[in-house]
């Protein structure tokens, strides 16, 4: 009934899409699941602005991966950012008092969160929390200050124009970073 | 004239409505036809290995002028490295599945509408149903069942060849001269096993849509010649349309 | 074998009884009160002009389709008042012969008739083997076995499609218009087909057509309908005897009569000056 040479084909069909979902598995995507499947311990910080840091985004030290970013809320009190990290349970020595920036790889690349080890003898455990933050970069501050330092001096051509260049920033960006002006 | 919109309106409903209780009686229909693997083997055949060839070629393609396109705009940024991303990126999240779904809808969703609908033409389903053979657990239930684990693994096919063998890879490490050990690990830092879930859950989901409106509309064309074609013709609308929704629905879902 | 629904309660004489049958087709009314008997063992002829649901009644008898009102009875089971499975049961003691053969076009001849064995029953290969043959032999095609249906002429496929419809040995036969589209030849095959195995095998027959003469000498009763009434029934003699003119014109095929040959308009006269 069924005519063997139509099995052979078929079978063969389903290897050559398994095989493909093998190659798509190891060698597309990072196996190396942080923050997913595998054994994590959590610790948070607050920022006063994450810039573009998004949930899934790397935590880093020295540029090697080591965890996720798991949540970003609102801290009630302080209004700042309070940034869960999922880090990997391998890496169980990092010292308390690590410091963590929020870096962006290259100049336009993702933004991710690099920490940098500290001296003390404890380490960060389940529940930890960061306290030696650093925000992220974002332009408009940056650009607002620098006129600040200018129109506190003299106006001069370069400030006018820099002004309108942030006016124009502002009202593009204006919902995500509320309240900078110069 | 307003009239006529209505009755327009009210066969689209109605059409609706037919096409669910046809899934409900294809699901039933289900089990008893797991039971017959040599059925679905026989119909992956049909809708899998016959789709092979245009899935193989379309993919290479998709991922060479994909990956040209991109380093054509990343270079001026010296991002050249990564070209890789933005193919993987944009194969798995959408193309992919995506693609895939419409080229089956295409070749094997058309093909499933004639056959049923010729078989409706000629009696046969009268026949089985006259023999006490349930037509739908015999035709229908089975092209549904090849066509749902077709998709996925075609779209893995199109998907390797669009990034890997010869698409993405050919013309940005041999052509374009990016370094294949970092045309592979950029992509291995920016994908992740979700997204390649979220890849298979679209490519399962478009290939239930498409078989589930193939066999409809085969099963509920007019026994005539014309309808048999119009049958085929309105499967690859219909289903080409659904999934280009689906896909935006599943989007919005998963990746919020 | 298929496990018998239930014991006959009928009397044995008559195997299908059909009462009080009310159809229709969208707004069109096939059938308005139709009684029809088919008596166990004999050749049954249902006449009538196309277009008028012959076809219909054989899918109600069937069970495929379900009547409005009225009761189709087969060997005292009542078709419509059946679930599925038993219904399917009850199918298995019935075998149609479709109007082009319906013949499943993936399948070669020789698995075609093996489709409803291996469906329905455990037999080994080798009886399945068997039985394929024995019936290939009684229509006269055990030499082409392994032809597809496309490449079967179409009298060819009607004697395919009669072994596939006798292959589980039903009690009775329903053919949908079989003389249709045929040349003498395989007309007469076809008749001395559907004789012997009603004679030989005792298989009630159910005949439906417009082919008046081929059918009234081979069957053993008719009816003639029309409008969605039994306009008559009887041997085939009672019927050629018929006083009907409706009876007359269809037997004798004349143009006009009380089906008129035109369309239901007004007079020509009115047509051509009236809407000058």
């Amino acid at each position: 009934m069924q005519s063997r040479a139509l099995e052979i084909l078929v079978g063969l069909f389903v290897c050559l899409g398994v095989a493909a979902v093998f190659v798509l598995t190891f060698r597309v995507a990072s196996l190396e699941n942080i923050g997913g499947s595998g054994q994590t311990y959590r610790v948070s910080g607050l920022f006063q602005n994450i810039g573009g840091l998004k949930v899934g985004s790397a935590v880093t030290i020295a540029g090697v991966k080591i965890g996720r970013v798991r949540a970003i809320d609102i801290d009630p009190q302080t209004f700042q950012a309070r940034v869960s990290l999922d880090i990997a349970q391998q890496y169980d020595k990092i010292p308390e008092d690590s410091s963590a920036k929020i870096l962006t790889s290259g100049l336009l690349g993702d933004q991710y969160i690099g920490l940098e080890a500290g001296g003390m003898d404890e380490y960060l455990k389940d529940g930890s929390e960061l306290t030696l933050t650093q925000s992220a970069l974002v332009i408009e501050n940056l650009i607002g200050q620098f006129l600040a330092s200018q129109g506190e001096s003299k106006d001069d051509k370069l400030a006018d124009a820099l002004g309108k260049l942030a006016d124009s920033l502002q009202n593009k960006k204006n919902s995500v970073t509320p309240g900078a002006h110069p | 004239m307003i009239a006529n919109l209505g009755a327009v309106l009210g066969n689209f409903v109605a059409g609706l409505g037919r096409a669910q209780f046809f899934l409900l009686a294809i699901l039933r229909a289900v089990p008893a036809a797991l039971l017959r693997p040599s059925l679905i083997v026989r119909q992956l055949y049909m809708s899998g290995v016959l789709s092979l060839i245009i899935i193989v070629i379309s993919g290479m393609f998709i991922g060479m002028v994909l990956s040209l396109q991109a380093h054509h705009a990343l270079v001026r940024f010296g991002a050249a490295d990564s070209v890789g991303v933005l193919v993987a990126l944009s194969i798995i999240r959408e193309l992919g599945p995506v693609v895939t779904a419409l080229l089956f809808a295409g070749r094997a969703g058309s093909a499933l509408a004639a056959e049923i609908g010729l078989m409706r033409a000629t009696d046969q389903l009268s026949a089985m149903e006259m023999m006490a053979v349930d037509p739908m657990r015999h035709v229908i239930a089975p092209r549904f069942i090849a066509g749902l684990l077709a998709m996925p693994i075609l779209t893995a096919i199109f998907s390797v060849m669009a990034i890997g063998v010869v698409g993405g890879h050919l013309i940005t490490v041999d052509l374009l001269g990016v370094d294949a050990g970092s045309y592979w690990s950029q992509i291995r830092a920016n994908t992740d096993i979700h997204d390649l879930n979220q890849c298979f859950i679209k490519a399962t989901v478009f290939g239930a849509v498409v078989s589930w409106i193939a066999v409809y509309q085969g099963y509920h064309s007019p026994p005539t010649s014309e309808g048999v074609s119009r049958a085929t013709t309105s499967t690859v609308v219909v289903s080409s349309l659904s999934v280009l929704a689906m896909d935006f629905v599943l989007t919005a879902f998963m990746f919020r | 074998m298929p496990p018998i629904p239930q014991p006959s309660a009928a009397d044995s004489a008559t195997l299908v009884r059909v009462r009080g049958l009310h159809f229709s087709r969208g707004t069109r009314k096939i059938y308005d009160g139709v009684d029809v008997d088919i008596p166990r063992g004999k050749v049954t002829a249902i006449l009538g002009p196309s277009g008028t649901g012959k076809t219909t009644l054989l899918r109600i008898i069937g069970g495929q389709w379900r009547p409005e009102t009225g009761a189709v009875e087969f060997d005292g089971i009542n078709v419509h008042r059946l679930g599925r499975s038993e219904l399917y049961a009850l199918r298995k003691r019935m075998g149609m012969l479709f109007q082009n053969g319906a013949l499943l076009t993936d399948l070669s001849v020789y698995e075609n008739i093996a489709f409803p064995l291996r469906e329905h029953t455990r037999l080994p290969e080798n009886a399945i083997r068997d039985i394929v043959l024995m019936k290939l032999e009684a229509v006269g095609l055990r030499g082409a076995r392994d032809l597809y249906p496309e490449e079967l002429s179409g009298g060819m496929s009607r004697r395919v499609a009669l072994a596939r419809a006798i292959a589980l040995d039903p009690e009775m036969v329903m053919y949908d218009e079989p003389f249709t589209g045929q040349d003498p030849i395989s007309m007469g095959v076809l008749m001395r087909l559907i004789r012997s195995l009603n004679q030989s095998l005792g298989i009630t027959s159910v005949i439906v057509s417009h082919d008046v003469d081929e059918v009234l000498s081979i069957a053993d009763q008719a009816y003639v309908i029309a409008n969605g009434q039994v306009l008559a029934r009887g041997t085939p003699d009672e019927i050629r005897a018929s006083p009907l003119e409706y009876v007359q014109q269809f037997l004798q095929g004349r143009p006009d009569g009380p089906v008129a040959f035109h369309y239901k308009a007004r007079s020509l006269r009115d047509d051509l000056l009236g809407s000058a």
